[in-house]
C-alpha cells in the first residue's frame, strides 16, 4: 500500500508543479512545434516525400521534445537540495523512479496529444480517424522513451554537463525503440492493415519491459553517491 | 560502545561511528571519526567551512558512502539497512528541499505522504501551526521569504517523530520565534528518546541547546565534552585555540 502510495504521491507533485509553473509542457510544446514547422519548409509541397518523411519526423519532434522535458524534470528536483530530499525519505527506491516516470510519461503524453492536431496541419494529413490507432503506437513508444529517459536524465544528474551528456545516452539506447515506433506509425499514417505494426508494437513492448526491469534493478545504485 | 541509562540500565547509542573516513578524490574529509551518541542526547558539533560537518551528517543520513569505517544508526548498519536508517532519521539540510512551484501545504503533503503517515492533513496543519505559517500555508513556496522557507522546513521535520535528528546550519535564517519552535522540538524530542546531531557555526546558539559539544577540525573531532564541564566562554576560548572562527553568535 505504502508503496503504490509514494509513487502516487511522486507523480502527483511533479504533475502538480508543472501544472502551477507550465515551464517545461510550453518549452517542450513549442520545441515540437518549431521542429515541425522548420521541416515542413524543409520538405516544400511534395506530398509524396512528405507521406514517406511524415512518421520519422513526427517521432524526431516526440524524442526532441522528450529530452527537454526529462532535463527540466530532473532539474527540478536539483533545484532547492529536493533530489537530496526525496531520497532521504524511507522509500524503497523502485517506487522513487516509477512515481518519476508516471510523470514523466503523462507531460511527455500530454504534449504528444497537443502536437498530433498542429502535425496534422502541417502536414496535411487526416489523422482524426488514425487518432485510436496512433496512439496505440504511441503509448509504448513514450513508455519506453520515459523508462529510458527517466533513468538516463537522473544517473547524468550529478554530471555538470548533463544536459548535453542525456541525448548522448538517450538516442543511442533508444533506437530500437524508435524503429519500431516510426514503422509502426508509418502503417497507421499509409492507412495500411494494422496487423502488419504488430510485429512493431511487440517490439515496443520487448523494449518496455527490459527497460523498466534494469531500470528497476539499478535506480538504487545510479542515485546513491 | 553502552553507557548507563535512567535506573542504570545499559544504553545503545542511537548513532555509533568507527573510525569513520571520507575522502574526495585525493582529500581527505574525514579522517578516522569514533564517535557515539545516546538517545536522549544533544550533541553539537561546531567547525569552521571545510572541517567536515556537513560530510559527516551526510554520512549519518546515508546520502554519501565513506570511504572507510561503520556507521549504525537506531541499531542498523548502513551499508545494510539504508532503508530502516531513514525511517528512523529526521533531517533538516542546510537546503530547504522544497518544491517552489507548491504550495506550503501541499509541500508538507507530500513529505506526509513519503513518510507514510496516518492522518496526514491533520499532522500537516498541526506542524504549520506550530510554526506560524498557517496564514500562508496555501501560498506558493516561491513567494516565502528565505526565513519562511527556513521555517517551513523545519514544519516539515516536526512532521512525526525521528528517532534520530541531524540538523545542518538549523538556526541560519531563523528568527527567534522559530528558533524559540525548534528549541522546543528539540527538548520534546529528547524527552521522547530522541538523540540529535547539529553542527553548526554558531557557538551561543549551539552550545544553548546540547548536552555535549565537539569540535571538528579538518577532518578530525579534537574536542569532545559534555556541556557541564566547560563554561560558555571557556569552550570559545578552547574553539578559538583550535584555531578555529565563531560566527554569529
Amino acid at each position: 500500500m505504502s508503496f503504490s502510495r509514494r509513487v502516487w504521491a511522486i507523480a502527483r507533485k511533479d504533475l502538480l508543479a508543472e501544472w502551477r509553473d507550465r515551464e517545461s509542457v510550453t518549452a517542450m510544446f513549442y520545441f515540437a512545434f518549431l521542429v515541425l514547422f522548420l521541416f515542413s519548409f524543409a520538405l516544400g509541397a511534395d506530398q509524396a516525400l512528405i507521406r514517406g518523411a511524415s512518421s520519422g519526423l513526427l517521432w524526431l519532434a516526440f524524442t526532441f521534445t522528450s529530452v527537454l522535458g526529462l532535463s527540466r524534470s530532473v532539474q527540478g528536483e536539483l533545484e532547492n537540495d529536493c533530489l537530496d530530499g526525496l531520497l532521504l525519505y524511507p522509500a524503497q527506491r523502485e517506487a522513487i523512479y516509477l512515481g518519476k516516470l508516471v510523470g514523466n510519461f503523462s507531460s511527455i503524453l500530454v504534449v504528444e496529444l497537443v502536437i498530433l492536431p498542429i502535425f496534422a496541419v502541417l502536414y496535411n494529413m487526416d489523422l482524426w480517424a488514425q487518432l485510436p490507432k496512433l496512439m496505440v503506437i504511441a503509448v509504448p513508444g513514450t513508455l519506453g522513451l520515459a523508462a529510458a529517459g527517466t533513468l538516463l536524465s537522473t544517473m547524468t544528474a550529478g554530471l555538470r554537463a548533463r544536459e548535453a551528456m542525456l541525448p548522448f545516452l538517450l538516442f543511442p539506447v533508444t533506437i530500437p525503440l524508435l524503429l519500431a515506433a516510426v514503422r509502426g506509425t508509418e502503417v497507421v499514417l499509409h492507412g495500411e492493415p494494422f496487423e502488419l505494426a504488430v510485429p512493431w508494437l511487440k517490439l515496443m513492448a520487448a523494449f518496455d519491459i527490459v527497460v523498466l526491469v534494469v531500470s528497476l534493478m539499478t535506480f538504487e545504485y545510479l542515485v546513491e553517491e | 560502545m553502552v553507557s548507563a541509562g535512567r535506573g542504570g540500565a545499559p544504553v545503545l547509542p542511537a548513532i555509533e561511528v568507527r573510525r569513520l573516513v571520507k575522502w574526495y578524490g585525493g582529500q581527505p574529509a574525514l579522517r578516522g571519526i569514533d564517535l557515539a551518541v545516546a538517545p536522549e542526547e544533544i550533541l553539537a558539533l561546531f567547525g569552521s567551512n571545510g572541517a567536515g560537518k556537513t560530510t559527516l551528517l551526510r554520512i549519518l543520513a546515508g546520502r554519501v558512502r565513506p570511504t572507510g569505517g561503520t556507521v549504525q544508526v537506531a541499531g542498523h548498519m548502513l551499508d545494510r539497512d539504508g532503508n530502516e536508517v531513514r525511517r528512523a532519521l529526521g533531517v533538516l539540510a542546510h537546503g530547504h528541499q522544497l518544491y517552489e512551484a507548491l504550495t506550503a501545504r501541499e509541500n508538507l503533503a507530500y513529505a506526509a505522504a513519503m513518510l507514510g503517515l496516518d492522518r496526514p492533513s491533520e499532522r500537516v496543519a498541526q506542524a504549520l501551526s506550530r510554526v506560524g505559517l498557517e496564514s500562508a500555508a496555501d501560498s506558493g513556496v516561491r513567494t516565502f521569504s528565505s526565513g519562511m522557507k527556513r521555517r517551513l522546513a523545519l514544519a516539515k521535520l516536526m512532521l512525526r517523530e525521528p528517532k534520530v535528528i541531524l540538523l545542518d546550519e538549523p538556526f541560519a535564517s531563523l528568527d527567534l520565534q522559530a528558533t524559540k519552535v525548534l528549541e522546543e522540538f528539540l527538548m520534546a524530542s529528547k524527552a521522547a528518546g530522541a538523540c540529535t546531531i547539529l553542527a553548526t557555526h554558531n557557538l551561543t546558539m549551539g552550545y544553548g541547546v546540547a548536552d555535549r559539544v565537539a569540535i571538528l577540525r579538518q577532518g578530525r573531532l579534537v574536542f569532545d565534552g559534555r556541556r557541564e564541564e566547560t563554561s560558555l566562554d571557556a569552550f570559545r576560548a578552547l574553539f578559538a585555540l583550535h584555531g578555529e572562527r565563531e560566527e554569529g553568535g
